[in-house]
């Protein structure tokens, strides 16, 4: 018997059929994997399990019952749980505070009892490996620790089922490794789990079924192990996908940014970026591998003008800009595609077209004098919402109705849309489908080629991989060594872990058997 | 990737039975609004009838007589209203009769009786139309400005003082002038918090109340001293003629060009928020810091920027009261219009357009508040309890939604589950 039951579920917004007929059953102890393009209506299913949206149309079924879920508090009654993509944690609280939020347990009913819900957390957090402490503050959390409070927030309101939406999206590797064991160990309780996510790989080692989702349909299911990647790109994308980015060798020319003995506080005044140089030249990507905290942040920040730099110099094509404000480097043709969209890349309740010109709304032919060029400025949308094929109803909704992957699109067109001679690109396909990494991948290589310089950083090791002529490690706030295309995954691993370049063993830096080109 | 957005599909018969959400979720945005006020005048209703002896009176009797129960509550509440609206828009009936005499004998005097209480809320709404656009442009950049109410005053200061300091201008230089001075004292006044912020990030809440209560006791002080007039009450002298705002009518009707140009600035500060690079990258600092920020933005100049248009609109609001209506300012001069624009701001959805007709309806309500009182013996505390529940309602529209059974617009939720 499953557990839970979807049947004819159909969910249109203005201009979209968002879900359409979805069937979807959920077994005891199952981890069902949902794929789907951007845009497919992933979220929107979630969202409507979860009781956020009302459907036109369907039913949904719990444990054989037919319900009617009014709300996510009525959700949450019904044993359903939802980690969303992006967290609602309250920064300034501790993990105490942000489970008990909504929920409260009270002492004669006024007095809110920490003592209690802190020990329900560490019990909760001993049985399923969470590791967790119930008294520190989320701000001073790494990413993958907010995650586990999210899940924490979860099974203290006792969800037999949980839905993650792209639960590894912002993870390190390391970090997705034990969010894996976490969830077998949800599961030997005998949870049972929906999972998104767009990276194939993840879907073949922990899903016990799929279901792929293209415009709001159903278009199949698998198991994992009769299906490969290429496979599944297929089956969402609904043609051939080459997972292989196909390139020429660079032809590097001069230096278009050269860092020297950069030094870089991060937002609460630590050191970050420690005594960093680097040089990226017209004509070539240099990736950035490291693990997520070394300063990639912060070394992007430093450059684009969102933080000042403590020391050092930064030249862009043989200009001094360590003083610069973000508009003089804009101006200077430098593009960034920041790491968190929600925060720097998109203004969420503007619309599409006011987004497609936020860098540039003041410049002709976007304005003349103060005056905006309304019907340019759509023009503009419209064109780059057809090239870079984003998913939206209209170029007048407001971002935040895109789903997240079309909202990755929108800034990636912005940025890719304007005369630039440096590319700085931070997890620049997080959260994208196969296609579309496809494309922008091949985007940064005809940019490359057209003789932009590009810097691209990415906690996605193939990514880097794929993409980079040189590979610079980071690690602890500085480049700890370059190395050349052909560098392989285990010799880049051991120097982001911290071991010297020096004591990096031969064996290491052969190329092994298997492709490792893959991107996915 | 094939296909491209998916297109719109006429939407197939809805097998749903008749549902409310249906019809409202598409208007969502002004409905609210609208349900506020209703719910507001409900509830104001409900006070009315319950405080009136009166109705406490043939409740008692409700077993004896049920039906005169009803009717003392139904006369209480129209006799209100009636009074109310009467006394802000007048009766329809009187302006009709009054435009038939006049185009048959040419005689207005009729015309002019009828339309006075119109004309009045008219005359009351024109300094709520630009104090609420100086909270709604500060609203939009993402700030606070509490401080309308001593901006309001500053204006009205500077503009009596540019209006009875200078004699023998003609009106074109004196008028623009004396608006002038209201701006420039307005927008001063709301520029130090601005500037505050933007340079050290005090912030603007607390200063703008610390700017109203300067603004306050300078007043004071100036009312008592260099702009007193000779005699015995804190006033200042009576403006120039060249400096007042034409009024439309002959005495006692007040209405005036404040009024056409109330209108005029809304227009132009739609204009400025949505039609220029300048508002647009007020909006974006307003809507999102950091992404303004990302895209070169300057943040600090558009908080200041914000407040002096802010305060500059503010400071007009009290030039448009003084030159248009009161000729001269004395202590204690504002009658909370500051404050009411936070309100107006809030329930025109810090739109211009929205501001006006939220201006208007404030106007409507503070016109037949007097007669209301006078006439039904209604306090006109009771407008302020009505005005009170309509901002809490706006402020709070899940109340709204839970009373109507609305479901919150789902576009508004997905801010928080995007993925
Ligand atoms: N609140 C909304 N208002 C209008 N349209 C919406 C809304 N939410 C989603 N949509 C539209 O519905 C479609 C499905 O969106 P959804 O977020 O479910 O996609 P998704 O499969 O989660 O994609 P991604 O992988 O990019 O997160 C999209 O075309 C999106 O634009
Ligand atoms: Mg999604």
């Amino acid at each position: 018997m499953p557990v839970l039951e979807l049947r004819g579920i159909t969910k249109t917004f203005p201009g979209v059929k968002a879900n359409q007929d979805i069937d979807l059953t959920l077994e005891k102890g199952e981890i069902h994997a949902l794929l789907g393009e951007n845009g497919a209506g992933k979220t929107t299913l979630m969202n409507i399990l979860y009781g956020l949206y009302k459907p036109d149309k369907g039913e949904i079924l719990i444990n054989d019952q037919k319900v009617d879920i009014e709300g996510p508090n009525d959700a949450i009654a019904r044993g359903i749980g939802m980690v969303h993509q992006h967290f609602m944690l309250v920064p300034v609280m501790t993990v105490t505070e942000n489970v008990m939020l909504g929920n409260e347990t009270t002492k004669s009913g006024v007095l809110l009892d920490r003592e209690k819900v802190t020990q329900r957390i560490r019990e909760i957090s001993d049985r399923y490996g969470l590791e967790v402490d119930p008294n520190a503050y989320i701000k001073d959390l790494p990413v993958g620790i907010q995650q586990r409070v999210e899940i924490i927030k979860v099974l203290y309101r006792q969800a037999d089922i949980l839905i993650l939406d792209e639960p590894t999206a912002v993870l390190t590797p390391q970090e997705v490794d034990g969010l894996f064991k976490i969830i077998h160990s949800l599961i030997d309780s005998g949870k049972s789990l929906i999972f998104i996510t767009h990276k194939l790989k993840e879907v073949l080692h922990i899903a016990n079924r799929i279901t792929v989702l293209r415009l709001g349909q159903v278009v199949g299911s698998a198991i994992p192990g009769e299906v490969d990647e290429q496979k599944l790109a297929e089956m969402m994308v609904g043609r051939e996908v080459n997972l292989v980015v196909e390139k020429k060798v660079a032809q590097p020319k001069e230096a278009v940014l050269k860092v020297k003995d950069l030094h870089v506080n991060d937002e609460r005044g630590n050191p970050a970026v420690n005594g960093l140089n680097l040089d990226v030249h017209a004509g070539e990507v240099v990736g950035v591998a490291g693990v997520q905290g070394n300063g990639q942040t912060e070394l992007v920040y430093a450059l684009t003008g969102l933080l000042p730099l403590k020391s050092g110099t930064i030249h862009l094509n043989g200009k001094d800009i360590h003083k610069a404000t973000p508009r003089q480097i804009i101006e200077q043709g430098v593009a960034h595609v920041p790491e968190d969209r929600q925060k720097h890349g998109l203004v969420l309740s503007f619309p599409l077209l006011d987004n497609m010109v936020l860098c540039t709304y003041y410049k002709p032919p976007f304005a003349k004098g103060v005056n905006m060029q309304d019907r340019v400025i759509a023009e503009n949308g419209s064109m780059l919402v057809k090239q870079f094929d984003v998913r939206t109803p209209s170029i007048f909704v407001a971002a935040s109705t895109l789903s997240g992957g079309n909202q990755q699109k929108v800034i990636v067109a912005r940025e890719f849309s304007r005369p630039i001679k440096l590319l700085i690109a931070s997890q620049p396909t997080r959260g994208l489908d196969v296609g579309s990494i496809e494309y922008i991948h091949s985007r940064i290589i005809e940019k490359r080629d057209e003789g932009t310089a590009v810097l691209v950083v990415s906690s996605e090791l193939d990514e880097i991989i794929a993409l980079s002529d040189r590979i610079a490690v980071m690690y602890r706030g500085k480049i700890v060594d370059i190395l050349p295309a052909g560098a392989t995954k285990e010799h880049l691993g051991l120097l982001m872990a911290g071991v010297k370049p020096e004591d990096i063993p031969d064996s290491a830096k052969k190329k092994s058997a298997g492709p490792v080109e893959k991107v996915f | 990737m094939t296909d491209k957005t998916v297109k719109p599909t006429p939407s197939e018969k809805k097998d749903d039975k008749f549902d409310l959400r249906q019809i409202f979720e598409g208007s969502y945005n002004t409905l609210l609004p609208l349900l506020a006020i209703f719910t507001g005048l409900v509830i104001g209703a409900i006070v009315i009838a319950g405080t009136d002896a009166t109705v406490i009176a043939a409740w008692k009797n409700f077993f004896q007589a049920p039906g005169a129960a009803f009717a003392a509550t139904w006369t209480s509440i129209a006799t209100a209203y009636g009074a109310l609206f009467g006394g802000s828009l007048g009766n329809p009936r009187d302006i009709v009769a009054g435009f038939q005499t006049y185009f048959s004998t040419g005689d207005n005097a009729a015309l002019l009786k009828a339309i006075y209480p119109i004309t009045e809320s008219l005359t009351t709404a024109t300094p709520y139309i630009f104090a609420g656009l100086a909270v709604a442009v500060g609203f939009r950049c993402g700030l606070f400005n509490i401080g309308a109410e001593g901006q309001f005053f500053m204006g009205a200061l500077g503009s009596v003082f540019v209006g009875y300091s200078l004699q023998g201008l003609p009106a074109f230089i004196h008028l623009p002038l004396a608006l002038l001075g209201g701006i420039a004292a307005g927008a001063l006044w709301g520029a130090i918090p601005g500037y505050l912020k933007a340079k050290f990030g005090a912030h603007e809440v607390v200063n703008t109340i610390m700017m109203n209560w300067i603004g306050f006791r300078l007043s004071d002080w100036l009312l008592n001293g260099p702009m007193k007039s000779p005699g015995f009450r804190p006033v200042t002298r009576n403006i120039a003629e060249s400096a007042q705002l034409p009024h439309f009518f002959p005495d006692p009707l007040r209405v005036n060009w404040g009024f056409i140009l109330a209108l005029l600035v809304a227009w132009l500060i739609y204009w400025l928020l949505f039609k220029t690079t300048i508002g647009f990258e007020i909006r974006t600092v307003g809507a999102n810091p950091d992404a303004a920020k990302y895209a070169g933005v300057n943040i600090v100049r558009n908080f200041v920027l914000a407040m002096v248009i802010s305060g500059g609109l503010a400071g007009l609001s009290g030039a448009s009261q003084v030159l248009g209506v009161d000729h001269w300012v004395g202590q204690g001069f504002s009658a909370g219009y500051g404050f009411d624009a936070i309100a107006i701001a809030l329930l025109g959805k810090s739109h211009p357009f929205g501001v006006v007709l939220a201006a208007l309806l404030f106007g409507v309500l503070r016109g037949g508040a007097t007669r209301m009182q006078s006439l039904a013996g209604i306090p006109v505390d009771i407008i302020s309890i009505i005005q009170g529940l309509v901002i809490v309602f706006v402020a709070a529209p899940d109340i709204i939604r839970w009373l109507y059974r609305i479901r919150p617009a789902e576009h508004k939720q997905a801010l928080q589950s995007r993925g």
